[in-house]
């Protein structure tokens, strides 16, 4: 166990560790974005889904903390993976490009580490704005007395600061999700020359549909104006 | 020959390791379409030289055919230039038109100390070979592989493997300075055969460990190494470098 440790701390190790990480934060997040999506739903729908997951007690203390421990170990060795990179460079390029070809030198790859940090300290914002606020309650039909997210998901969104702020730090996970999804695939060793392109271009794609379907939610309620909004029911 | 035009250079100076460096304007007007990128560097030199203002331009090579990869340069921010699967000494000026600018550098990363001008330190790869790049036992002479049945496409992939020429173009043109692709590539020529194969988890945990020690980056998954390589090695190497490390790790026997 203890050279199992070790081997976590080398160069192979650490990115085993970011792919297993990013891809907990993958599942995470689509999760995520499907209970989002119930806010478009009947009156209490996204209110029951979050209670749902509140009811969930102890299990969800969990596997809350499990994202938190992905979370930290991603960005820590994201973090540091940035660090060694710039010890292994001391002296830069006068002059450098990609030679294009097989090379996935982007701008998403090389943004990684911006566009973690951006994730990291939205997160840290994220949760204040959510999970640690006290949005009031609401009696759910089925019984049950759930913190009212809806009402403040609404309310929050009309701002447009949160709108906006959202939307661009959804393009952004975009982004590192462009790299990130092929990029895990090859940490996790699974490349192969056959399906290297297919896997590149699923990743695309699925980076699209998280950042067109996270940023739909607070660019909708701005722009529907709340409860005025077609898609949106309220009491 | 008309077929003669001039060539606008920066090219890196520096008069030795942990000197500073800095990049130097020459013309060249005489250059042929024909020469290899390293001929005109020997017609730059030999104008240095005969100006007799400053040393001639120190710069690696050695076969100038294309297999022993010591003509590492990096052109215009490119690891042996703009041609895919070509080694510098490979490069020809019928790639360039009259007036080009073109910047050369060294390969650089903190694992290769420049030595001079464009001449850097590869032998963190000599390093990197000696910590397990071998097989340990006598196999016999060339005619006992023959005894030992390899299937073709073992064969096949094991040779692509092992033609890398360990220039470090890998390191030079990765953002991060991995040494991912070269240390792969040996690995999984070596991996993949009966002879090499006893060795194996010993052999990944050692090269892994060694390219660490010589302060290489890590992977980002980049893949701009399998682009600049002049054998076109692919990262699949890379990945199968990690899936015997983690298996090796797992295994946590003596390794
Ligand atoms: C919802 C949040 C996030 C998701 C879904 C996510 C997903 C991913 C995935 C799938 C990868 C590819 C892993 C690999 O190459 O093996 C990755 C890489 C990376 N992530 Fe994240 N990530 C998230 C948040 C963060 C945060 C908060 C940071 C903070 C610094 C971060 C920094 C990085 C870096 C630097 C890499 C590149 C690692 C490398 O160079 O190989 N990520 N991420
Ligand atoms: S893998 Fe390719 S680029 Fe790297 S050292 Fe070998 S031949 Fe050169
Ligand atoms: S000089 Fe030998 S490979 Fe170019």
């Amino acid at each position: 166990m203890a050279s199992f440790l070790q081997a976590l701390k080398s160069q192979v190790g650490r990115k085993i560790l970011t792919g297993v990480t990013g891809v907990g934060l993958i599942i995470f997040i689509i999760f995520h974005l499907a209970t989002n999506l119930q806010v478009f739903g009947d009156v209490h729908a996204f209110n029951e889904a979050a209670y749902a997951l509140e009811s969930m007690g102890w299990l969800l203390y969990i596997l809350e903390a499990g994202l938190a421990v992905a979370f930290l170990l991603h960005a820590y060795v994201g973090i540091s993976i940035w660090w060694r990179r710039r010890k292994a460079r001391p002296r830069g390029y006068e002059k450098y490009q990609s030679k294009g070809g097989p090379s996935h030198v982007t701008w998403a790859s090389k943004s990684m580490i911006f566009t973690g940090i951006v994730l990291l300290v939205f997160l840290i914002i994220h949760l204040d704005t959510f999970k640690f606020a006290d949005p009031g309650t609401v009696i759910l039909p089925g019984g049950g007395e759930a913190r009212d997210l809806k009402a403040l998901m609404l309310a929050t969104f009309q701002q447009p600061i949160y709108a906006f702020g959202y939307t661009a730090v959804m393009i952004l996970l975009g982004f590192h999700l462009g790299h990130g999804f092929w990029s895990a695939f090859t940490s996790l060793t699974m490349k192969h020359n056959r399906y290297s392109a297919l896997i590149y271009a699923a990743g695309i794609v699925f980076a699209l549909l998280m950042a067109v379907g996270f940023l739909f939610i607070p660019l909708y309620i701005y722009f529907g104006g709340g409860c005025e909004a077609a898609l949106i029911q309220c009491q | 020959m008309a077929d003669t035009f001039t060539i606008h250079l920066k090219i890196w100076r520096q008069d030795g390791p942990d000197k500073p460096g800095k990049l130097v304007d020459y013309t060249l007007d005489n250059v042929n379409e024909h020469m290899s990128f390293l001929e005109m560097l020997d017609v730059l030199n030999e104008q240095i030289v005969a100006e007799g203002r400053e040393e001639p331009v120190e710069f690696d090579y050695d076969c100038r055919e294309g297999i022993c990869g010591s003509c590492n340069l990096m052109i215009n921010g490119r690891a042996h230039g703009p041609k895919a699967m070509t080694c510098t000494c490979q490069l020809h000026m019928r790639n360039y038109s009259d007036g080009d600018t073109i910047v050369i550098e060294p390969f650089r990363a903190k694992g290769f100390p420049v030595i001079k001008d464009l001449i850097v330190d590869r032998s963190a790869f000599d390093r990197i070979i000696e910590a397990g790049g071998y097989v340990s036992v006598k196999t016999g002479s060339a005619p006992d592989a023959n005894s030992i049945p390899v299937d073709k496409s073992v064969a096949d992939t094991a040779f692509d493997y092992a033609t890398c020429i360990g220039c470090g173009a890998c390191v030079a043109a990765c953002p991060n300075s991995s040494a991912s692709l070269f240390t792969g590539a040996k690995l999984a020529h070596l991996n993949r055969l009966p002879q090499g194969e006893p060795e194996r988890k010993r052999r990944t945990v050692a090269m892994v460990e060694q390219m660490d020690k010589e302060g290489f980056g890590d992977c980002s998954n980049y893949a701009e190494c399998e682009a600049v390589c002049p054998k076109g090695i692919s990262i699949s190497a890379i990945a199968e470098m990690r899936r015997n490390y983690v298996k090796a790790a797992l295994a946590g026997d003596e390794v």
